[in-house]
């Protein structure tokens, strides 16, 4: 296998799902069957992507294999200069895990679909979008250039918006669907000025190229402070897409879609294309740019984690779950802990893939029913789904053993490491914090859903496990959320493949002056071949993490069982009165159940602000504008009104009077003419007469 | 000169317009196939004409690299008392500026004429008249000699005036009254700019002697003004910016530019579908295509100086257009606003002046003519069906028209600027030309907020509409006819081909539009080595 | 006493008078016609008169005879014309045929 056929690979993978997507839709209405060649085209897609990893991962480790066509030639021209737009893919050692999981979930979540959506009257349509969604999926994931990333990333949002309004009889989805696109939209005008700037200084979009400009030392815009308003600018688009703070409202809201979609588009794959983003451009961010990430990410981190306390709405407990565990994965880029933010994106979204369709299964068993105040007690019924949601939840709580302890402990050692060299404490705080907040809220949902006694008796008794087709993916990801299958020591991710061979540091391009201190190349204890900017993290940077490792894991063991132990006093023992709690911390409690008013605040000045706006604008079209147009009309009609008086009264008037003059004058003189030749002679005589004696005188 | 094409491309509709007028006024089928063979002749010219056009040649301000010109004495006196010689050219001929337009012309043209099926007023004369302003517009595409363009320009005024008031809706008087007066009020304004032009430039004749001339590519050239002529560069005075003013406000006006766009919205709630469609699709490309082919290369000293304006305005159409979008319950009303706010993307990208920029703003004309075309299609498929247009009786039509909504998916999209569709292409060139030119970044940067707008205004009228439960009263509705495929099927293909393979457009225009930056550059240096 | 030219000129000039005389009052346009032949020959009396005590030669005698012959015709004429007012008016009294006046 060379390289060559290894990148037809993946244009084939890239394809694959848009053939799906072609000919699901335009074959529908026709063929009720359809779904099953979507079905089988992202097996078949699944399959490439495992060959491609093995591929990648065993031959053409260290890697970077591209392949690229002129997409635009507008050759050399005045002004500008060269203008060759390509487009073309990136097979390196993130894209070929990414590509994999992508595949995986998204056939996994085709399956679970089958029975899942049974009986909708777009079945089709469904798969359909699911083969559009994908496919831009797969174009962000293999991209290797910004434009790309940028056209697949406004794709994914229209797939997203097609699929969270896919009930759009409902009014509800509808809107939601509506929300995500244009929150999403936000968050690309950053993306779109960031690809400006760099297209302006470099005339190219291409990864490489711009990083080995950079590390030349050309920036953007010819200034250092360019370079980090170009690394915010880009990450703004992954704070659209990844739905953080300040644009995380979008992300609870689109839990109106149908529930496998939230599983593949809002908890595994499409947020995390915002991560990818990031990951993909870190080479150039800059230590403010990255300050300002790491920040955006622990708010995204904290704030949606205090909701999630208090909302019964299984769907968005697990939503604001996926903006908090996304905040967690922003903040470790913040703070350079790279390869353990891309390895919580993997584990995250195995298990978080499983926690969606698991609470899929329970819907569908409990017949649409969300709210978990009316579940209780299914274990007993859901045996497996039960089984999968609870290894899950496990896993995001960073329980050893599980893969989400693995990702989740180095991101909190990496911040704790970071809090040590800059003195930036409030990283590791709320890190540790949110680790036990999570802890909390997921065994909340656990017991409310599966322990106890069933609150509603009726729903109860029809509830049943689901079958074998939805079951199957279930297992599938909570198996995959086990420590096995990334390392051999449960306890230290360090020793394992995936962060020795599979994850490895990025080159950092970044001018030295701009970077972190820990990670100046000067001070260096790694060898690196001659050529390579590989990420220098210094000597200090690889002790404090060595020497914050043991507490690290101490205080996220800690509390993560503080947080389950707290879940199991209130809801499961009822030692404490969960009720009587939000009593006494009614503000807190409300602040938290609503959401901290984002959306009320949201809607008031920026929706009612937009719409005020358009009123006055449209009122200000109708009345000024086109009121000047018709005032003026109106003076000229009132002006020729006048004009046409005076013609008619005035101008006329002389007219009329030099003809009544002159007729008056006629008339006299009409006197004179009698038709008689007599009188005419004797009046010529007279005048004759009067003539000679006026003459005479000559 | 081989094959008169471009005549031929003008004149077809006129000869399809005299056999109407023969036709008998019962005979519908005749009028309406006549008119449809006629701009369908047209359509295979247009493409005719893209297949044998030749890339490498720029156009502009060379007469020699124009295409398929045909240019011969129309007018000619001589010894005229004060003037002496009195001569106009029948000047036509195409370049990568004008090319994408002309097959645009005879693409809407022809969309228009399937739409027009359902007309049933006074087929006879309706069909006439359409022709006679496809003449029009056609015309003012080909022509070279100013005075021939302000002749189409002025014939396809009167068709128009009576295609709203006749076949119009209820304030059709209005409306086209409207129309008439603003492009008139335009006009005459091009018209003291031309006949200013004309006294200032000569052009010498084979036989050595020099006469005035309307021929536009002489106007470009600086060598032939006379000294002492009004709108002479030689001239120190401003006459020559109050021209250019002029000018440009005659050309705004068709664009429309804000605040001369109140006429737009009145005359697409009034005019039939196919006129909007027209309308929409060609007439508005007229303003900036006048701008671009007068304008710029005829003041390119003027235009450097008031980019920044040109910019200005092209901003405060986007978002003064999108926000007056957003607030309209018409239909009807809400897409010609939408019309308003992307015609600024053109602005935005010929302020620029570079190749993106303008190559964004050409292409950003062919994209709107065929997305807005298929928008005001759309409207008019379901006024046919429900005759309302007001947003609020709608919701749930997706439910009742499924392929149909398909469609409308597309062309909304394609509005919003949705990557893999047109619309995307033309905006990221005039975003990344006026952000590469430092003068108006800020403006641009101001702009990228067209882009949420856009997608606000859109999104929401498509959940207004066409989302949602069905309402009782409209459940007995059909789904598109054969004929209706017809006029969607073609524009959806361009908008997705275009989408996805721009430079099928792009390399049609580029030399062109590199000419012109570089001309304009030149001419740059010629004016700041002249003195300012 | 010597005839001089001051007795021709008075004769002419009475009988002048009494054309103008018989052309204003008469209102038979034969009359008026016969007071036109009486101007013509005062005018005639004129002529031969200053031809005669001027240094003129036979001048005056040779318009005069002009004049006769003219008036000859002029009253051959005239007559017609009378005599096909006439027949259109069915009379001859100047003073009802004025359709010159409309």
């Amino acid at each position: 296998m060379n390289e060559s056929l290894l990148i037809n690979f993946a244009v084939v993978i890239l394809f694959l799902p848009l053939l799906g997507f072609i000919v699901t839709l335009l074959l529908g209405k026709k063929v009720s069957k359809i779904f099953i060649f979507e079905n089988l085209v992202m097996l078949i897609g699944l399959i490439l992507s495992i060959v491609l990893l093995i591929a990648k991962v065993t031959t053409f480790n260290n890697v970077s294999i591209s392949s690229e066509f002129m997409w635009i030639d507008m050759g050399d021209v005045p002004v500008i200069g060269q203008i060759q737009i390509f487009l073309g893919l990136l097979l390196d050692d993130i894209s070929a895990l990414m590509i994999f999981v992508v595949f995986l979930i998204s056939f996994l979540v085709h399956f679970f679909s089958i029975d899942y959506m049974k009986g909708d009257i777009r079945y089709n349509r469904y798969f359909a979008y699911l083969g559009l969604f994908t496919f831009s999926m797969a174009g962000i994931v293999l991209t290797h250039n910004l434009l790309m990333m940028y056209i697949f990333w406004e794709l994914v949002g229209v797939s997203s918006y097609l699929l969270i309004g896919f009930w759009f009889e409902k009014k509800s989805a509808s809107d939601a669907g509506k929300k995500a696109f244009i929150v999403n939209r936000i968050g690309d005008l950053g993306f779109l000025l960031g690809l400006l700037t760099l297209f302006l200084t470099y005339n190219t979009f291409s990864f490489v190229e711009i990083f080995t400009e950079i590390s030349q030392g050309n920036l953007p815009l010819n200034s250092e402070f360019g370079l980090t308003i170009t690394g915010i600018f880009i990450f703004c688009g992954a704070v659209g897409k990844s739905a953080q703070f300040p644009l995380h409202v979008w992300l609870p809201d689109a839990m109106e879609g149908p529930t496998p979609v939230s599983a593949l588009i809002h908890a595994a794959t499409m947020v995390a294309a915002g991560v990818y983003l990031v990951v993909r451009i870190f080479g150039i961010l800059t230590a403010d740019a990255m300050l300002i990430i790491a920040t955006i990410g622990a708010l995204s981190a904290l704030i949606p984690a205090t909701i999630a306390l208090t909302q019964n709405d299984i769907k968005r407990v697990l939503a604001y779950s996926t903006v908090s565990q996304l905040g967690y994965m922003i903040m470790a880029l913040g703070v350079g802990a790279y390869k353990f933010a891309f390895f919580h994106l993997i584990t995250h979204a195995f298990f978080k893939a499983c926690m969606f369709l698991g609470s899929g299964s329970v819907i569908h068993a409990m017949h649409h029913e969300q709210d978990i105040q009316n579940m209780g007690g299914l274990r007993k019924k859901m045996p497996i789904t039960y089984a999968t949601f609870l290894i899950s939840a496990i896993a995001i709580s960073g329980i050893p053993l599980t893969s989400g302890f693995l990702s989740k402990d180095g991101i909190l050692a990496g911040t704790y490491a970071f809090g040590t060299l800059t003195g930036h404490w409030y990283f590791p705080f709320i890190g540790f914090l949110v680790a036990m907040m999570t802890a909390f809220y997921m065994f909340r949902l656990i017991i409310l859903t599966f322990h106890g006694e069933p609150r509603n008796k009726e729903k109860y008794e029809h509830a049943h496990e689901s079958s074998f087709i939805m079951v199957m993916p279930l297992v599938v990801l909570s198996i995959l959320s086990f420590f096995i299958w990334y390392t051999p020591n449960p306890m230290d991710p360090e020793a394992g493949w995936m962060y020795s061979d599979w994850i490895k540091n990025p080159e950092l391009h970044t001018p030295e002056n701009l970077r972190f201190g820990f990670m100046q190349s000067d001070v260096t204890s790694v060898i690196t071949p001659p050529g390579e900017h590989r990420i220098m993290y210094s000597e200090t940077y690889t002790a404090a993490l060595h020497h914050v490792h043991g507490s690290a894991v101490f205080l996220s063991i800690a509390m993560a069982v503080l947080g389950i132990l707290l879940a199991f006093v209130m809801y499961q023992w009822k030692k404490i009165s969960a009720d009587i709690l939000a009593d006494k911390l009614k503000p807190l409690y409300k602040f938290s159940y609503n959401k901290w008013y984002f959306d009320e605040l949201y809607h008031k000045i920026f929706v009612a602000g937009t719409i005020g706006l358009s009123r006055l604008i449209a009122w200000f079209d109708l009345k000024v504008i086109d009121g000047i147009v018709d005032g003026s009309a109106a003076v000229t009609k009132a002006f020729s009104k006048s004009i046409g008086w005076f013609d008619d009264n005035v101008i006329d008037g002389l007219v009329n009077l030099t003809a009544s003059v002159s007729a008056f004058i006629g008339l006299i003189f009409s006197k004179f003419q009698t038709g008689k030749v007599q009188t005419y002679i004797i009046m010529v005589i007279f005048s004759l007469v009067i003539l000679l004696f006026l003459f005479k005188s000559f | 000169m081989n094959f008169p094409i471009l005549t031929f491309l003008t004149f077809i509709p006129v000869v399809g317009m005299i056999v109407i007028l023969f036709l008998k006024k019962e005979n519908i089928k005749g009028i309406k196939y006549t008119a449809l063979i006629a701009t369908g002749i047209q359509v295979i010219l247009a493409v005719f004409l893209m297949g044998n056009y030749n890339y490498s040649l720029g156009g502009i301000n060379d007469a020699s690299s124009f295409q398929f010109v045909e240019l011969f004495r129309w007018i000619e006196i001589h010894d005229f008392p004060w003037i002496g010689t009195i001569k106009i050219d029948y000047f036509m001929g195409v370049d990568g500026l004008s090319t994408p337009l002309v097959l645009l012309t005879a693409i809407i043209t022809f969309i228009a004429t399937l739409s027009s099926w359902t007309i049933d007023k006074q087929l006879k004369g309706y069909f006439a008249l359409f022709l006679l302003l496809d003449t029009g517009m056609m015309g003012v595409f080909v022509s070279l000699d100013f005075f021939l363009f302000f002749v189409f320009w002025e014939i396809m005024l009167l068709p128009m005036y009576f295609l709203i008031g006749i076949w119009g809706g209820p304030r059709r008087e209005y409306a086209a009254i409207k129309f008439f007066l603003y492009t008139l009020f335009g006009s005459i304004f091009i018209l003291l700019v031309m006949i200013g032009l004309y006294f200032s430039t000569t052009e010498v004749l084979a036989d050595g002697s020099k006469v005035f001339t309307f021929n536009i590519l002489e106007m470009m050239n600086t060598a032939n003004y006379t000294s002492d002529g009004i709108l002479s560069p030689l001239n120190p005075n401003n006459w020559r910016f109050l021209a250019y003013i002029g000018l440009f406000a005659g050309f705004a006006i068709k664009i429309p530019m804000f605040p001369f766009h109140t006429w737009l919205p009145d005359a697409h709630v009034e005019a039939p579908t196919p006129i909007s469609v027209i309308l929409a699709g060609v007439l508005l490309k007229m303003g900036i295509y006048g701008i671009l082919r007068f304008n710029y290369p005829i003041f390119p000293e003027i235009t450097q100086q008031l980019a920044w304006y040109i910019g200005l305005f092209g901003m405060i159409n986007i978002i003064y257009g999108a926000l007056a979008a957003m607030a309209q319950r018409d239909f009807k009303k809400l897409i010609a606003y939408s019309s308003i706010s992307h015609m600024g993307y053109c602005l935005l990208g010929m302020a620029a002046l570079n190749t993106m920029g303008i190559s964004g703003a050409i292409l950003q004309m062919f994209n709107h003519g065929t997305i807005t075309a298929m928008l005001f299609l759309i409207v008019g498929v379901l006024y046919d069906r429900t005759h309302t247009r007001n947003l609020d009786d709608f919701g749930g039509m997706a439910t009742q028209m499924p392929i149909y909504t398909g469609f409308v998916t597309v062309a909304f999209f394609a509005a919003i600027g949705l990557p893999g569709l047109s619309g995307f292409i033309s905006e990221i060139f005039v975003f990344l030309g006026a952000f590469s030119y430092d003068t108006i970044r800020i403006i641009a940067i101001i702009s990228t907020l067209g882009i949420l707008l856009g997608a606000g205004y859109m999104l929401w009228t498509l959940q207004r509409v066409y989302l949602g439960t069905l309402k009782e009263k409209w459940a007995g509705l059909k789904d598109l006819d054969r004929r209706e495929y017809l006029m969607f099927i073609p524009l959806t293909l361009i908008i997705i081909f275009l989408g996805i393979y721009p430079s099928a457009m792009l390399d049609v225009m580029n030399t062109s539009v590199n000419t012109m930056v570089k001309f304009m550059q030149d001419s740059q240096m010629f004016f700041s080595s002249f003195g300012g | 006493m010597e005839v001089t030219l001051t007795h021709f000129l008075i004769v002419s000039t009475i009988l002048f008078c009494l054309g103008i005389y018989g052309i204003v009052t008469r209102k038979n346009a034969v009359m008026v016609l016969m007071g036109i032949e009486l101007i013509l020959n005062a005018s005639n009396i004129n002529f031969v008169a200053f031809s005669r005590f001027g240094n003129f030669g036979l001048q005056g005698q040779l318009i005069a005879l002009f004049v006769i012959v003219l008036a000859a015709a002029e009253a051959a004429v005239a007559l017609a014309i009378v005599l096909n007012v006439y027949k259109t008016f069915v009379n001859v009294n100047v003073d009802e045929i004025d359709s010159l006046r409309d």
